[in-house]
């Protein structure tokens, strides 16, 4: 058995659940539509997903990923016909923290934790994938080879799942400790916001700083406030709305650095890790990288969404696809779509 | 050797000849590894006056007979960013001048130097100021020192998008003064806090009026940035209380005391960016041959490298390698792994110069003090 057909027999063993990701399915409604945009900064797809899911009706949007940029949301506003609303969850997160000291204490406390514990998954990763790239430089029998360098990939992803377990745990404390839900300030704005999304028929989540983005929307629970509206990530967002978010970037002035999970998503997105902006920061001609990110991930699909493609499902169906690339086992981009998926 | 150039003067051109050859050439020119150097003029003799460690300090030019044509072509190896002058020397005297057939220029405290710029070397582009970039603000600081009972001084560095409300790592930067003026630093911040690279960040940029003595391993100068400096910008600004939103920077000297001040407070500053560190050390005896200037340097670097302790968490150190200090770089750098501590080193074909540490500074900054760049996704 060779190493890809250990790594996709591996990959069909029943992987942890993801905590966060599950809480989408417990009691809550499920969106009618999905949809996974390339960026949309320089060429807009996102009305020809609208299009293509029917949607008609006010769009909420969520730009929380801008940060204190937030608000300029005219031209997206302009792009989708001047019929949406947005949601400010970066201003209201503000207010909430400005308001409720305690809370805003414990959130900062929560994010220093949650940054240490990247800080030393970081450097347990490093060195994890380090050794998975001696492995496969070295000369030995076929299957002795294939055999550790299959366990150097399972080691990655147990390291990877210790991770998000150590991410649940620490926002599990939060939440126990917290319980912002319950608090007045949060109620206020989730109230606000659950009838401001009760006369929405979709969601639009631009991209931006993807754990600012994250942070907004957990606080807020804005997951458990959908109802069944349609959902359009892009970029940022589009990671954001999956079971886990995974970091990225090919072209630092280190060069390549290592992939890392940063947190669970919403779950919205399943199965999917989602690669924005391929064009500017993956190497996607070095099989070796794609391979390790593919097997490490699976089984979840690794796409990859460079501008001007796209990506819909009704619930768990692929509806369209279209120019998104899917990392693959053996190393190869292949392009993925309704057919293929 | 440069084919085409050997070729050619082996056919003894004349006076017009050579001027028609020089015609559309720009000079040093650089043909693969193959670097040669022109003069034009009337001299007893010229010579190239370069500062490579392990090459003759002063090379011959040789004269095509007949001719006021002087050349000299050496070899450089690919990526290559080399200072020199010429020596013209006449009868009166030498002088050292800059090449006046090369435009490329890089200022140090001592004035200008003349670079060659080998085969693949490109000066950053993230070096020079970026319209698009938002410029951060520089502004005076001053107080009075206690441990050296004198006022201290330079700038600090805020980033455009600075909000009292947040809060930032700190950077001390020694020799704050020439970084700016002879790296451009604060295009370089400007550009990599743009590029997201490298977070909103405060530095301060520090001064020494007497810096081959403060910076040499000095207890003042360790008190004076570890117990005044930041709590007096603490005070001030919204500065991160972590060691790794803390680090030292420094070139030279500037490297010595940064170091030298994370030995004092180990523990305290999480981030060193050490640039052609003058850590001279001696295997046996006490005077390094560099001088009495660095003996309390050899006295330090001797005891850390007798009982190496983790002092820092990162620690990015670079050196050029045609500067002596190569070797006390390279040296240093196993033993400070051996602490535990997390080190980068990055060797780079230039020398001891403050283009050097400007064009080092990206990738030493960007890992030290990781950016959002990874956290965001348009």
């Amino acid at each position: 058995m060779n190493a890809v057909a250990l790594a996709r027999r591996q990959s069909s063993k029943p992987q942890p659940r993801v905590r966060q990701a599950s809480v989408h399915d417990e009691g809550r409604s499920r969106p009618c539509a999905v949809a996974v945009l390339g960026q949309q900064r320089f060429v807009r797809t996102l009305s020809s997903a609208v299009a293509s899911l029917a949607v008609r009706g006010r769009f909420a949007l969520v730009t929380a990923g801008w940060q204190e940029r937030e608000d300029e949301d005219q031209e997206l506003t302009d792009y989708l016909g001047g019929n949406t609303v947005n949601l400010r969850l970066h201003h209201r997160a503000d207010e909430v923290f400005q308001a409720d000291k305690e809370l805003a204490d414990a959130h900062r406390k929560k994010q220093e934790i949650l940054r240490y514990k990247q800080d030393f998954y970081r450097i347990r990763l490093e060195h994890e994938l380090a050794a998975n790239h001696v492995i496969r430089l070295r000369s030995a029998p076929k299957e002795v080879l294939e055999q550790e360098e299959l366990a150097s990939v399972v080691a990655v992803q147990k390291l990877d799942e210790y991770h998000l377990q150590q991410c649940a745990k620490v926002h599990a404390e939060f939440e126990k400790a917290l319980s912002p839900g319950q608090r007045p300030d949060v109620r206020r704005h989730m109230d606000e916001l659950s009838a401001l999304l009760s006369d929405s028929k979709a969601i639009a989540v631009a991209g931006g700083h993807v754990a600012t983005l994250l942070n907004r929307m957990r606080l807020f629970d804005l997951a458990g406030l959908l109802d069944t509206q349609a959902v359009f990530a892009w970029s940022g967002g589009a990671m954001a709305i999956s079971e886990r978010v995974v970091l990225f970037h090919d072209n630092t002035p280190e060069g390549a650095v290592a992939a890392e999970i940063l947190d669970f998503g919403l779950g919205i997105l399943k199965g999917t890790v989602v690669l924005p902006q391929p064009e500017q920061r993956l190497h996607l001609d070095d099989k070796e990288r794609v391979s390790v990110m593919a097997r490490r991930f699976a089984p979840a699909r690794v796409l990859a969404f460079p501008t001007s493609s796209h990506l819909t499902l009704r619930g768990e169906t692929i509806h369209s696809a279209e120019n998104v690339s899917s990392l693959e086992l053996d190393g190869c981009c292949r392009s993925f779509t309704e057919e293929t998926s | 050797m440069n084919a085409s150039i050997e070729g050619f003067i082996a056919a003894t051109p004349t006076h017009d000849e050579l001027d028609a050859w020089m015609k559309g050439r720009s000079f040093p020119l650089v043909e693969g590894t193959a670097a040669t150097f022109v003069w034009r003029g009337e001299a007893e003799g010229v010579k190239l006056r370069h500062f490579i460690y392990g090459l003759e300090t002063a090379q011959p030019l040789l004269r095509v007979a007949g001719t006021d044509f002087w050349w000299l072509t050496i070899e450089v190896p690919p990526r290559s960013r080399i200072e020199y002058k010429l020596e013209v020397i006449r009868a009166h005297g030498n002088e050292w001048v800059q090449d006046p057939l090369n435009p490329h220029r890089a200022r140090d405290p001592f004035g200008a130097n003349s670079v060659l710029q080998g085969e693949g070397y490109q000066m950053p582009e993230w070096v020079l100021p970026d319209p698009k970039a938002r410029r951060g603000v520089l502004e005076p600081f001053s107080l009075h020192s206690a441990a050296f009972g004198a006022r201290r001084g330079g700038h600090i560095y805020l980033p455009a998008r600075y909000r009292p409300s947040r809060q930032y790592p700190l950077l001390v930067m020694h020799d704050g003064a020439d970084y700016l003026k002879y790296s451009g630093m604060k295009s370089v911040f400007d550009n990599l806090l743009e590029r997201l690279e490298v977070p909103d960040i405060i530095v301060a940029m520090v001064d020494s009026p007497d810096r081959l003595v403060e910076y040499g391993n000095d207890e003042r100068h360790a008190r004076y940035l570890t117990e005044e400096l930041v709590p007096h910008l603490a005070s001030r600004y919204p500065l991160l209380d972590q060691p790794r939103a803390r680090g030292l920077m420094g070139a030279s000297f500037g490297g010595v005391a940064s170091f030298s001040t994370a030995i004092r407070y180990p523990g305290f500053w999480g981030r060193l960016l050490l640039q052609s560190g003058s850590f001279a050390f001696t295997d046996i005896g006490r005077r390094n041959h560099r001088g009495p200037v660095f003996d309390r340097v050899v006295e330090f670097i001797n005891a850390f490298r007798n009982d190496p302790k983790p002092v820092s968490e990162r620690v990015f150190v670079s050196c050029g390698v045609y500067e002596s200090l190569i070797y006390e770089n390279r040296s240093l750098v196993p033993i400070l792994e051996s602490t535990g501590m997390q080190v980068r080193f990055v060797e780079a074909r230039d020398g001891h110069n403050w283009e050097n540490w400007r064009d080092r500074s990206r990738e030493g900054l960007s890992w030290l003090f990781r950016g959002p760049q990874m956290m965001v996704y348009e």
